[in-house]
């Protein structure tokens, strides 16, 4: 939850750790910044001077290789200099701290952390130990947040649905694990979304997850009736381990987006995913390459967000 | 050494006083009330004016950390921090390492701290060898060597054959056994109560059911045995009832709940901050709230601190990953004194909770201010009030939830075995 850690007195973001708390004109701002860096992609040089001279880190305890090269590309087209360190396969294996890797790259005068960690909380824990001049940014910690992921998806919703307020979203898999759902949930229900479902099995859903604002369903059939966006999940294969799902086969059948079950959602619906998907596990691939996928703008849009965000939190000389 | 404690409210819930009336220490013993005894001439004069005097507090769970994890806090350490915080007796649990599952550790813990100033010690034996939840330890031998109870501490008995047979083993003997109620399947990898909150934060849940299932477990075998059973630190309303229905039912049964939990609840876990991981993890607020009914309507018997030190290391780590428990023993009187504030319970019952049913529990002679009994007093000041800080938490561990807190009742002095072994300055 935002406690005031990610937040400045004035109402400025200082840190991205979650959306949970944040204000819908913080969000809104991420957005609208994110529309003017669309065009940089496209030109002959990929690039402007915003953060010349910074040094972002990007601090991986956990391995990633998606959302690592597309913080990467976002700050290189910002003119950062940014280094990516692997930190599951150095210092951690040789029982450094996590405290002790941020002190020594603070002593190389890094100016951003983007932080991604197995544990929930550990970006937060991470922004109350850094020095007052570095921003830190969430990259996914644990199943608890992946703001950066929600922030690019309410860009593609807005990109391709214009407005919020006259929506319904569902969300469809594993939400227990997902630290992707949850950063959407808050910003879908901060942004005035009016209806938002999930749909799982209840062995993938938390505790309490109606308490988020969410309607619970369990059945595809009726989750996806008339809704305007369908966000699927990732099915990890260890979930069939810990007795969570019988197989990925009746996953499928029960829960997978196929073009029977997307014609139940209104006829101009889009189809979400974070990536990397399972085809024939979460969603057909009929379904994944088909029209009314927005799959891949997802991955493009996503670096002009991240790029949002670390030109806010560089301060507003930066915008 | 002969001690006139002068001018203060005695309080002693075991012959139900609360009178202002001196007391008289001579040879480990109280010598008299109200007025000296003929000839008495005293070494030392403490001046309790405005003050309480009660029995020492009796605490059923104090980690000393010996042996094994002296990095974290040493016999001298928190010996000390028990008498600073009014405690004359403790309990301290087996989840040293090496555990407390040989006669000769027993022996060699009880020898050191006999020779330090500070609380009398009473070591809780391993219930199994190495706490691995497979063999039972040599209880008798456990019991000559000074152990006053057999538990798994925090360690898992998944073993529902294990479990049967060690009750059995240790109702033969009559031995209490004390037990954290936690299914090991269901806990597994949890670390935060789940609920909505956890939900929320991503944090790993272990469900209420976890300590509702292994008590519904516990309370049969128990039946079943005969044995003397004790459930340490309760941790839900659903628990809690269950203790009472098998209270009602004249199960010999006890329990106890830790401060911590009379004052915390999931709520408190927004800001990740590694301090509030426990075990049983903190639940709900209805959870705390049955909490603090059950130990006002007596189903639950007795508060312990549920000390445990852990070294900085150990807690500046994502919460997930950060060791559970809290430093404890000191606030031991000052989280029961809040609880009786907040719940308006008399000054009376709230010490009855940690003198007198602890000592109970225990089965030793402590919680008594009977002329003749042994000289192991509190004296503490009900009205003042103090912030909690690493700078006056004596415990070689600085973590708890509660520093930066002002919370009532300073502890001017300790005595224990008729000496002074603290004094606050």
């Amino acid at each position: 939850m935002a406690d005031g850690l990610q937040l400045t007195p004035d109402g400025q973001l200082k840190h991205l750790l979650t959306l949970d708390g944040l204000p819908s004109r913080i969000l809104t701002q991420i957005l609208d910044t994110a529309e003017t860096f669309m065009d940089v992609g496209e030109r002959d040089v990929k690039k402007v001077p915003l953060l010349r001279g910074k040094a972002i880190f990007n601090l991986f305890f956990e391995p990633s290789t998606r959302t690592r090269t597309t913080f990467d590309i976002a700050a290189k087209r910002l003119s950062a200099d940014v280094v990516s360190l692997n930190i599951a396969a150095s210092s951690q294996s040789k029982g450094e701290t996590v405290l002790d890797t941020v002190a020594n790259l603070t002593a190389m005068h890094a100016d951003m952390f983007i932080v991604r960690h197995s544990q929930s909380g550990a970006a937060h824990f991470i922004a109350r130990h850094v020095a007052p001049h570095i921003a830190v940014v969430n990259a996914g910690d644990g199943r608890h947040a992946h703001p950066t992921q929600g922030l690019l998806d309410m860009f593609t919703i807005r990109r391709y649905k214009g407005a919020f307020h006259n929506l319904r979203v569902a969300i469809v898999g594993d939400v227990l694990h997902s630290r992707v759902a949850r950063s959407q949930i808050h910003a879908l229900t901060t942004l005035g979304v009016p209806e938002v479902r999930v749909i799982a099995p209840r062995t993938l859903l938390p505790v309490g997850v109606e308490q988020m604002g969410v309607h619970v369903h369990h059945d595809m059939k009726k989750g996806l009736k008339d809704v305007d966006v369908i966000i699927m999940l990732r099915l990890q294969n260890e979930r069939m381990k810990g007795a969570l799902l019988p197989s990925a086969q009746e996953y499928f059948k029960q829960f997978g987006l196929t073009p029977d079950k997307l014609a139940l959602a209104r006829p101009d619906a889009i189809v979400m995913h974070p990536g990397p998907m399972n085809r024939g596990v979460e969603i057909d691939s009929e379904v994944a390459d088909g029209v009314q996928s927005v799959i891949l703008q997802q991955v493009t849009y996503g670096i002009a967000v991240r790029m949002a965000v670390m030109s806010l939190l560089m301060g507003p000389t930066t915008t | 050494m002969k001690i006139h404690i002068k001018g203060g409210r005695l309080i002693d819930p075991a012959s139900n006083t609360d009178q202002m009336a001196d007391v008289y220490v001579a040879a480990g013993k109280i010598v008299a009330i109200g007025s000296a005894p003929e000839g008495f001439h005293a070494n030392k004069t403490i001046n309790a004016t405005g003050c309480v005097v009660c029995p020492g507090l009796v605490d059923l769970s104090v980690r000393l950390r010996e042996p094994g994890f002296e990095y974290k806090a040493t016999l001298e350490s928190e010996m000390l921090a028990a008498a600073a915080g009014g405690v004359t007796s403790l309990a301290c649990p087996p989840d040293t390492d090496p555990p407390l599952d040989e006669p000769g550790l027993v022996e060699m813990l009880k020898f050191r701290a006999r020779n330090l100033p500070g609380p009398r010690v009473y070591p809780v034996g391993a219930l199994t060898q190495k706490l691995k939840g497979e063999a039972l330890t040599e209880m008798a031998e456990l019991t000559e060597a000074g152990c006053v109870a057999f538990t798994q501490t925090d360690a898992p008995l998944a073993d529902t054959q294990v479990l049967s047979r060690a009750l059995d083993y240790a109702a033969t003997y009559d031995y209490p056994v004390w037990l954290r109620p936690q299914d090991y399947f269901l806990s597994r990898g949890g670390v935060a109560h789940d609920g909505a909150v956890a939900s929320r934060l991503g944090l790993p849940g272990i469900p209420a059911l976890a300590e509702t299932i292994a008590i519904s477990t516990m309370l049969m075998l128990a039946r079943q045995s005969g044995v003397r059973l004790h459930f340490a630190r309760l941790s839900t309303r659903e628990g809690v009832e269950l203790v009472r229905a098998a209270k009602a039912d004249s199960l010999r049964v006890s329990c106890d709940v830790s401060a911590n939990h009379l004052h915390l609840s999931d709520i408190d876990l927004t800001r990740f901050d590694s301090n509030l991981h426990f075990l049983p993890p903190v639940r709900g607020q209805r959870d705390r709230e049955a909490l603090v009914q059950g130990l006002i309507d007596k189903t639950i018997d007795a508060i312990c601190s549920d000390h445990a030190p852990v070294d900085d290391d150990e807690k500046l780590l994502p919460f997930g990953e950060s060791s559970p428990g809290a430093s404890g023993v000191e606030l031991l009187l000052p989280l029961t004194l809040k609880w009786a504030e907040e719940n308006g319970v008399k000054l009376i019952d709230a010490l009855d909770r940690i003198t007198r049913q602890p000592a109970c529990i225990l089965g030793i002679p402590a919680g008594t201010l009977d002329i003749g009994a042994n000289a192991d007093l509190c004296i503490f000041d009900p009205q003042a009030r103090a912030t909690i800080t690493t700078k006056t938490l004596k415990s070689q561990g600085k973590n708890t939830p509660f520093l930066g807190l002002e919370l009532p009742g300073v502890v001017k002095a300790t005595v224990i075995d008729g000496h002074v072994d603290f004094e606050h300055t």
